[in-house]
């Protein structure tokens, strides 16, 4: 009797949900996702042609939660090395209180409703766009390219580039030069933010196994890639300017900010030991972060105040 | 020859949820309409917006 009674304790928190909806919102990682709804409305209001609000609202919403899908099938994959590292210890999964294979089957129906919704409100390149979004992510990604090379980050941040041309891509049917630049722009600042983290958190990354740049080729090459990457960020980032889709204030924003992220890579270059170093990489870290933003945030104004007076 | 027993067989005891593991079932189901609510709203303003374009789809 004890025996049974040993083992249903044992298996308790395999047989009963200690989740809350709060856990499923935290699968859905918010916070990027808050990233990928700025940059994909940004997409949308700057392509040409119109889109009817509410189906706008609704392509944004399930890009929103497309991205969300991904995010938790990420989770469910990655749940043993996010255990290892104090950064991820806590989320749902590794903490015990989600069950892997409800994540999993939160995060599969919650792509197969996004792509179709995204398919039905806007057209099948958008939907078709996202649902390579989420297999480039959960699969390309997540399974294939963390564990396996330096380059994880590099080819992988293709993923969390997608959103704008998605938005574009609902409004126009199609994909163009313009939604390209702004790919590249996502693409090109992904190296130097998350590794910019990963001087942070190399240690974690070193317990966990995850071959990121700090862990497999030394901190210093990691320093020299932010910097490369960050110099060639610089003009791409100007581009929507120079090719006439963004205006004057969206290319100084875009310039000082290009010259700002340089800055901190020379910041991250001149200060390797200690808490300097530690700082420069946190300020480089956060910068980024308020790159984006602002380039994003200063074209989608652009293209609302033009349309708005003009 | 033994009586055959008269006690009933007692049914399996299975998993007493705990009140707090209730008010989280309890909140997952009531998540659980709300977005199933949500998706129907969301088919019926597309379809409305829409019209009958929702029908017309080139191959």
């Amino acid at each position: 009797m004890s025996l049974v009674d040993d083992s249903t304790a044992a298996n308790r928190a395999a047989l009963v949900s200690q989740a809350g909806p709060q856990d499923f919102i935290a699968l859905l990682k918010p916070r990027v996702m808050s990233l990928v709804v700025f940059t994909a409305l940004t997409g949308l209001v700057i392509a040409p042609g119109g889109l009817h609000p509410v189906l706008a609202a609704v392509s944004l919403l399930c890009i929103a939660v497309g991205a969300g899908a991904s995010g938790a099938l990420n989770m469910w994959y990655d749940a043993d090395v996010d255990a290892l590292m104090s950064r991820t210890a806590t989320r749902p999964i590794p903490s015990g209180r989600v069950a892997p294979a409800e994540a999993l089957g939160f995060g599969l129906v919650l792509s197969v409703l996004s792509v179709l919704m995204l398919g039905l409100a806007a057209n099948w390149l958008a939907a078709f766009l996202l649902g390579f979004t989420i297999f480039f992510y959960a699969v390309v990604y997540t399974m294939w390219l963390k564990r396996w090379t330096p380059q994880n980050i590099v080819i992988g941040g293709a993923a969390g580039a997608f959103p704008p041309m998605i938005g574009w891509a609902a409004v126009t049917g199609s994909v163009s030069l313009e939604s390209i630049i702004l790919f590249l722009i996502i693409f090109i600042w992904t190296p130097p933010h998350f590794w910019a983290l990963a001087l942070l958190k190399s240690e974690d990354y070193a317990r966990a196994g995850i071959p990121m740049m700090p862990v497999a080729y030394g901190e210093a090459e990691t320093r020299k890639q932010i910097l490369l990457y960050s110099i060639v960020l610089a003009p791409v980032g100007v581009a929507p300017s120079l090719l006439g889709f963004a205006g004057l204030t969206y290319g100084l924003v875009a310039a000082a900010g290009g010259l700002g992220m340089i800055w901190c890579a020379i910041g991250i270059m001149r200060h390797r030991e200690g808490g300097a170093a530690r700082k420069a990489s946190g300020r480089m870290f956060g910068f980024s972060i308020l790159y984006l933003f602002g380039l994003f945030a200063v074209l989608l104004v652009e293209h609302l105040v033009l349309a708005r007076f003009w | 020859m033994s009586e055959p027993s008269t006690t009933q067989p007692t049914s399996a005891p299975g998993i007493i949820l705990t009140p707090e593991e209730k008010r989280r079932q309890r909140q997952r189901n009531i998540a659980i309409a709300f977005g199933l609510g949500a998706l129907c709203v969301l088919f019926w303003v597309v379809t409305l917006v829409k019209g009958s374009a929702i029908l017309q789809r080139p191959m």
